[in-house]
């Protein structure tokens, strides 16, 4: 399975969890997992995906999805997971 | 599974305490480029050097994307030039055109420096390296990307003087040779006493012949890092300010590790070594010297500097071992001057000088890096000052380096203005005395005896 992490942190608006989602639906992208905190108002998402499936590359995801969140006022990151795992892990 | 507690933490040390990949440089063996032919043999670098990197900066940018860290720098580095071209270099001009050669391969695969114009001389010359020696500051000016390095002294030689008094020489006609662009030059040039094989990091990188055909290396940062998180712990104990920083050394350099092994992979070269750096840049927050004020002083070179660093650079050290599989290059804290915001201003508050930057190299890397002195330092006080940096290289067993820029037309007071990564720099006092019958004695130091360590 190859994994991603996606963290979406900006100001809270209406819609923010349905249209993340459906983008990744249409790209064929499993969620696996999501959390959320809000921190002084500000938004903070984190998603664990798969994007085995995915058809697209992963840079094209990861500039769609940043396009996203531009639209709405927000930053949305795409990574691939080791960088997280490696760091945090021994 | 990862949480988002420790994502938020990633991705807060990238986006705003200035968490990079340095470097990944690609050392690649010119070894088999030699010809007795000085074209044959340029045609041949060319040739290699641009089918074994054409992929580096691109496959640098895609890691960087993917794992959303920058990668800053794709860099090569070869073998020493004073060796490639040994068969074919009759005259120091041949060698300028071998540099020429290694900065239009350089422009071709997109990497901005190419470091190993190099020469190897801590015991002695051969007549090639001293061609390649005396082509430097010609080199240097009519190149860009090249970085250039010779190493005089080592703990099992002791120290070329010879090879100390003719550096003198050459830094001074680097820095006249380039004196319209505030000696730059001499930013390119470095002089070191026990220079690594695998360093990725300019301008002392070079492939050295213990090496591989090809190997990646890695140079990790994070100086803003370690800062942001001693903030955090303000006023603690000194057990808990070395397990802060031993920890955040872990996690940078699990990062480099990363980037080092997907790059090997993709670019299907094998993997050498991680460089365990705190590299600042002229950037506000990626100081080294914003560390040493977190750890309690006012300014770098005040009372207890040498203590703080020794400790800081330890600590990266230890935390850094444990996150690699292969640890090499120069590894430590780098304290350049120009490149350091902090440093900077350390030298204009009147708290930072030399003599002070000398004492701090002895328990860092690597050594007296990015210093601006006054244009007319006599030739035989650089060769001084470079001797005095070999010395404590040859006695501690550890590498040390000189990369220093007496700028022609300037004095103490004046401000150089190097651009980009190499930033600016207030021009230091030299000492006014003279070394000079010292430096023209000819031979060489030697090796120091390895007992009765006093």
């Amino acid at each position: 399975m190859k994994k991603a992490i996606i963290t979406v942190v900006g100001k809270d608006v209406v819609g923010i969890i349905a249209k993340t989602s459906a983008y990744l639906a249409k790209n064929n992208i499993n969620i696996l997992d999501i959390s959320q905190t809000v921190v002084q108002e500000y938004f903070n998402m984190m998603m664990i995906v798969d994007i085995t499936s995915c058809r697209k590359s992963f840079e094209d995801v990861a500039a769609g999805l940043g396009e996203l969140g531009q639209a709405m006022g927000l930053k949305i990151r795409c990574q691939k997971s080791e960088i997280f795992e490696k760091m945090h892990r021994v | 599974m990862i949480n988002i507690t420790e994502v938020l933490e990633t991705n807060k040390m990238i986006l705003e305490e200035n968490l990079d990949v340095r470097t990944i440089t690609m050392g690649i063996s010119l070894l088999d480029c030699a010809d007795a032919s000085l074209k044959t043999t340029c045609d041949n670098i060319y040739a290699k050097l641009t089918t074994y990197a054409k992929d580096l900066v691109k496959t640098g940018d895609e890691i960087g994307r993917e794992f959303g860290v920058p990668v800053v720098n794709k860099r090569i580095s070869i073998t020493p030039a004073a060796i490639v071209g040994s068969a074919c270099c009759k005259k120091p001009s041949d060698f300028v055109k071998i540099a020429k050669t290694l900065d239009r391969a350089a422009k071709k695969v997109g990497v901005n420096f190419i470091g190993g114009y190099s020469a190897i001389v801590s015991k002695g010359m051969t007549k090639a390296d001293e061609l390649l020696i005396r082509s430097i500051p010609e080199a240097m000016a009519v190149t860009e990307r090249i970085c250039s390095s010779v190493n005089v002294g080592s703990t099992k030689t002791g120290i070329n003087m010879d090879a100390v008094r003719l550096m003198g020489d050459i830094i001074k006609a680097a820095a006249e040779r380039t004196k319209d662009r505030d000696s730059i030059g001499c930013a390119k040039i470095v002089v070191l006493c026990n220079a690594p094989d695998d360093n990725p990091f300019m301008a002392g990188a070079f492939h050295g012949v213990s090496e591989a055909d090809a190997i990646i290396n890695v140079g990790v940062s994070g100086p803003g890092v370690v800062n942001h998180v001693l903030k955090s712990i303000r006023g603690a104990d000194f057990e808990t300010l070395c397990e802060t920083i031993k920890k955040t050394a872990f996690k940078i350099t699990r990062v480099g590790q990363l980037v080092a092994q997907e790059a090997s992979a993709r670019l299907g070269v094998p993997f050498g070594i991680i460089d365990l750096s705190l590299a600042p840049t002229p950037a506000i927050g990626d100081s080294v010297a914003d560390i040493l004020k977190e750890i309690g002083l006012e300014h770098p070179g005040a009372p207890g500097t040498t203590a703080a660093l020794a400790l800081l650079n330890d600590q990266v050290k230890k935390g850094g071992v444990m996150a690699s599989s292969y640890v090499g290059g120069l590894s430590g804290a780098f304290i350049p001057v120009s490149e350091d915001q902090g440093m900077i201003d350390a030298v204009n508050a009147g708290a930072l000088t030399i003599e002070k930057l000398e004492a701090m190299t002895c328990v860092c890397s690597v050594g007296l890096d990015m210093i601006a002195i006054p244009g007319d330092t006599p030739a035989t006080s650089i060769a001084g000052i470079i001797a005095d940096e070999a010395a404590i290289g040859m006695i501690n067993q550890k590498t040390t380096a000189v990369r220093i820029i007496p700028v022609a037309g300037k004095t103490v007071g004046d401000t150089v203005e190097f651009g980009g990564l190499l930033g600016y720099a207030p021009v230091m006092k030299v000492s006014k005395f003279s070394c000079a019958d010292m430096i023209s004695r000819k031979g060489r130091i030697p090796a120091p005896i390895h007992s009765f360590k006093n």
